[in-house]
This record gives C-alpha cells, sequence and structure tokens, in this order.
C-alpha cells in the first residue's frame, strides 16, 4: 500500500492500476509542429513576357481524405504580389495573416513605397529559416510572383528549411516531378521569357493542372489561377479543369484488383 | 507531482491492466538540414585568387534551379557588390550559406564603419571561423571558401570546415565533387607525383616544386576541374560562376557547362 501523499485521494494503483499518464507529455520536446496535419498540394507557376502566372488547385487533404474542397492557396498581398502555398494550411494562414498585418503598415506609413514580391520573398524566407532554426518549422513551400525592384517579372520559391531558388518556371510538390518537365519542354532554357505570350503561359500551367490532377492522388480538379502584370492581379478561384480526357486509364493495368 | 508519474515507485499486481501505461520517449521528426549538391573551387597565384562553382540547385534527384551562384563579394555594395576586396564560397545547405554570407558581410560592414578601413582578408578569415564556431552545436552546415589578397598582394585562400576548423592554402575544392577534383588539384597545382627527369638513379627522383600558376593556367584548370566533374557527379553542372580578385578588383564570368 502506497502512503506518500502524492497518492492521497487516488483509486488504488494496485485495485485500479496506474493512472494513464500517456496523453501527458511527460519528456521530450514539443512535436505537435514536427509534422504537417491539413496539406495543399503543388503550386506551379511560370514568367512570360510583362508578368507572372501562378496556379494552384482548391484541395486541402487530410492524409489521404480529400477534407476541405474549397480553399484558396493563391494569397494576394496588396496588388502587387501573389502568395502561392504548398504543405501546411494552418501554417498557411498563419503566414497570411503576417503578410496582412505587414501589408497594413506598409499602407499606413508615409515612406509611400509598397514591398515588392522581392521584398516579400526575402521576408517569408527568412520567417522560413528562423522558425526552422528553431525546430518549430512552418510547414510549406511557396512560389512568390510579381515584380523585383527593376520591374522585371519574378518567381521564386521558399520552403520550410528556408532553402531559396528562383527560375523561369517553377513548381512545388509533386509538380516538381510532373509539372516542370512539361514546362521545360514547352519553355526551354534558350526561349527567352520575353518570346512567351501571356496566353501561352495560362494553357501551359492549366495543361500542368491537368496532367497533376490526372497522376496526383492528392489533387482536385478545382483550381486557382492569378496572372501578374503591370496593370495589376488577376485573381481567378473557382476554375473548372476542362478537356479532361480519362482514354488512357483503360490501358493501365498492373495495378490494384486486376492484375494482368 | 513526478513521483505521481513514476510508476517504478507503485505496488505491482498481476492486473491485466496493471502495466505501464507511460508514453515512450518520442524523437524529434523534423531535419533541419538538406544537401543542395554542387560543388566549388579556388586556387590562388601570386597576384590573383580565383573562387569557382558551379550553379545548380538541387534536393535529391530534383534540380530545382539551373542559376543559383554560390560565391558571393563581401563587404560590396547590396545589389552590385561593388567596392568588395573578398569573396566567399559556400557549398552544402544553400540556407545556411545565405545566412552565413550575410553576417559574414554584415561584419565587414561594420567594420568598415566603425575603423574608416576595409577589414584585411585574414582577419575576416578569422572572424569568419569564430561565426563558424558560434555555432558549434547547431552547426551552419557547409564547407566555406574564403578568398582576397592579402598584405604583400599576394593571392590568399582561406578553406573552413562547417564548424569554424580553418587554414590557408594554395587551392581547394569543396562541396559535392570535392573527392573527384582535390586530388587533380594536388596533382596539378602542388605537383604532387609528379618529379623531375633525370634527376636522381632509378625511382630516386626529384620532386617537382609547386609555385605559383600564371592566372591563364589556372583559369584553365579550373574549367578542366568542372568539365570533368560534370561528367561524374550528377549534382553539379548548368553553368561554371568564375570569380578572379586582382589588384585591379574583382572580375565575374559565367561559362555553360553541360545540363544532363
Amino acid at each position: 500500500m502506497n502512503h506518500f501523499p502524492e497518492a492521497w485521494g487516488r483509486p488504488r494503483d494496485d485495485v485500479y492500476g496506474a493512472y494513464n499518464s500517456s496523453y501527458l507529455q511527460t519528456s521530450g520536446p514539443k512535436t505537435h509542429t514536427s509534422s504537417p496535419a491539413v496539406t495543399g498540394t503543388s503550386v506551379i507557376g511560370v514568367k512570360f513576357n510583362g508578368g507572372v502566372v501562378l496556379a494552384t488547385d482548391n484541395l486541402a487533404s487530410y492524409g489521404s481524405l480529400a477534407r476541405f474542397t474549397d480553399v484558396k492557396r493563391l494569397r494576394s498581398f496588396g496588388d502587387k504580389a501573389v502568395v502561392g502555398f504548398g504543405g501546411d494550411v494552418s501554417d498557411m494562414q498563419y503566414i497570411d495573416r503576417l503578410l496582412e498585418s505587414i501589408d497594413i503598415r506598409e499602407n499606413y506609413s508615409t515612406h509611400g513605397n509598397m514591398l515588392n514580391a522581392k521584398n516579400l520573398h526575402t521576408y517569408l524566407a527568412k520567417v522560413f529559416y528562423k522558425r526552422r532554426s528553431e525546430f518549430n518549422p512552418l510547414w510549406n513551400h511557396v512560389l512568390v510572383a510579381g515584380f523585383d525592384g527593376e520591374g522585371e517579372p519574378f518567381l521564386s520559391s521558399a520552403d520550410l528549411l528556408g532553402t531559396t531558388f528562383s527560375a523561369p518556371h517553377l513548381a512545388t510538390g509533386f509538380g516538381a516531378h510532373l509539372a516542370v518537365p512539361i514546362l521545360r519542354r514547352v519553355f526551354p532554357d534558350e526561349k527567352p521569357i520575353e518570346e512567351i505570350s501571356r496566353d501561352q503561359a495560362v494553357a501551359a500551367l492549366k495543361d500542368c493542372l491537368k496532367v497533376l490532377f490526372y497522376r496526383d492522388a492528392r489533387s482536385l480538379d478545382k483550381y486557382s489561377i492569378a496572372v501578374i502584370t503591370k496593370e495589376g492581379i488577376d485573381l481567378k478561384e473557382n476554375e473548372q479543369l476542362e478537356g479532361q480526357s480519362w482514354a488512357f486509364a483503360e490501358r493501365i493495368k498492373g495495378y490494384g484488383a486486376q492484375t494482368n | 507531482m513526478t513521483s505521481l508519474l513514476d510508476h517504478s515507485r507503485g505496488e505491482t499486481v498481476g492486473y491485466s491492466f496493471s502495466q505501464s501505461t507511460a508514453a515512450p520517449v518520442r524523437q524529434h521528426g523534423f531535419y533541419p538540414y538538406t544537401d543542395n549538391g554542387g560543388s566549388t573551387l579556388g586556387i590562388t597565384g601570386s597576384d590573383f585568387a580565383i573562387l569557382a562553382g558551379d550553379t545548380r540547385s538541387t534536393s535529391g534527384y530534383n534540380i530545382n534551379s539551373r542559376m543559383v551562384p554560390k560565391v558571393f563579394k563581401i563587404g560590396g555594395e547590396d545589389e552590385t557588390g561593388e567596392g568588395a576586396h573578398i569573396i566567399l564560397s559556400v557549398v552544402g545547405f544553400a540556407a545556411d550559406g545565405n545566412a552565413l554570407k550575410e553576417r559574414l558581410d554584415a561584419v565587414v560592414k561594420m567594420y568598415k564603419y566603425q575603423h574608416g578601413k576595409s577589414m584585411s582578408v585574414s582577419a575576416c578569415a578569422q572572424r569568419l571561423s569564430t561565426i563558424l564556431y558560434g555555432k558549434r552545436f547547431f552547426p551552419y552546415y557547409v564547407h566555406a571558401i574564403l578568398a582576397g589578397l592579402d598584405e604583400e598582394g599576394k593571392g590568399a585562400l582561406y578553406s573552413y570546415d562547417p564548424v569554424g576548423s580553418y587554414e590557408r592554402e594554395q587551392c581547394r575544392a569543396a562541396g559535392a565533387a570535392a573527392s573527384l577534383i582535390m586530388p587533380f588539384l594536388d596533382n596539378q597545382v602542388n605537383f604532387k607525383n609528379q618529379y623531375i627527369p633525370g634527376s636522381g638513379e632509378g625511382h630516386a627522383l626529384e620532386q617537382k616544386k609547386a609555385e605559383p600558376l600564371p592566372q591563364e593556367t589556372v583559369k584553365q584548370l579550373v574549367r578542366d576541374a568542372f568539365t570533368s566533374a560534370v561528367e561524374r557527379h550528377i549534382e553539379v553542372g548548368d553553368h561554371l560562376q568564375v570569380m578572379i580578385i586582382t589588384s585591379n578588383g574583382i572580375e565575374e564570368v559565367f561559362h555553360p557547362l553541360k545540363k544532363d
């Protein structure tokens, strides 16, 4: 029999078993932010003559469950830049609040010059890097699109580790495997972005979204697309994939129940 | 409270539910580093220093971008790097590399503001070691090489490990293809395993003495080293960025490399 004061008023361990403290974290660091929960899949983007296009689908998955089918993953920052979010949706909403407060502060400031997409990308990369250095990462991979200080089209990526890179066309997540090869074929390195029209860029992204919907199991045929030009941001958030052809599916053999 | 959760003191009776319910110690699931591939190389001469690196950025088998430079001017103007007299290359984890570059850049600028003169390369080299060692228990995961001209106007090259051990050298290769390039440099810059014909009896020949090479020879060695590395290492390629520092300032050139 345990007579120690900490056992007073408790059911007897020898009769009822020890108190189940498994839900109390007894040791180790905080772990609930060390893996994503509700996630968005790929973000894809291309530069063209006079601007940038960015696209995502409207799905937020909970593991393999298609949990939320109307989540807008393209967020505009003022009328200067758009951020496309892949990865954890709650972290996306947190970053969106951060950006909102910066935008308001900048608009009330007296200096009058607004942050451009390049400034915004630098800021986001530093937020990501700081959080990863605290072992409390923001679980996202983002693309930032808009214009740099010289007024040239700007497209750059930042991820949860603070890694950054920039290229004429970029894609995160599954898109890095499926969309980038398509974009590199349509717009090869030798072809300067001055030779790519807005319509070509939009059409190429729609093709990529279609391929992603065919092959990425955590994707959706509803999508958002943003075209950023000097005139402003043209953001469409309730688009539907068109011209799908599932004829190829019939020829795929060797999966699931049917194995020959 | 601690002893309440301590089950070892409670009497154990043979009930089925009396097994320990303590939560196992869970491991942190977040790894804060990644490898972005690429390779760098530095060689000095009597009145110059060359630092070169490829511009490919990778994650796993993916190519993030074909144009992410790894060699930076330190202590110059922000956008152009004008007025810099020290160059730094970083290879390994690119986010750490950028953070390290920005810290050293700030240090060199503050030194000039506070002392009214430029920081010497040897002082900068010592400071870089201190910065790296300051994060001894959460290191910058990079292999850094620092180059400039010393007080006598001779080429100076310092190479570092991730925690700040450093050494002045004639030449050094770092990064993914270091093991491919370094032996080539040993032979071609320091003349290792080269003997003077007819200088002795049988195999007891005299070693060929290493001496500073002319700039044109070094430039060619750098290009040869990288074209060879590209053939055998998948993480190296796209473009070769070369910075040459002389008493006339810093010259930067890009050469094409294979993109496969």
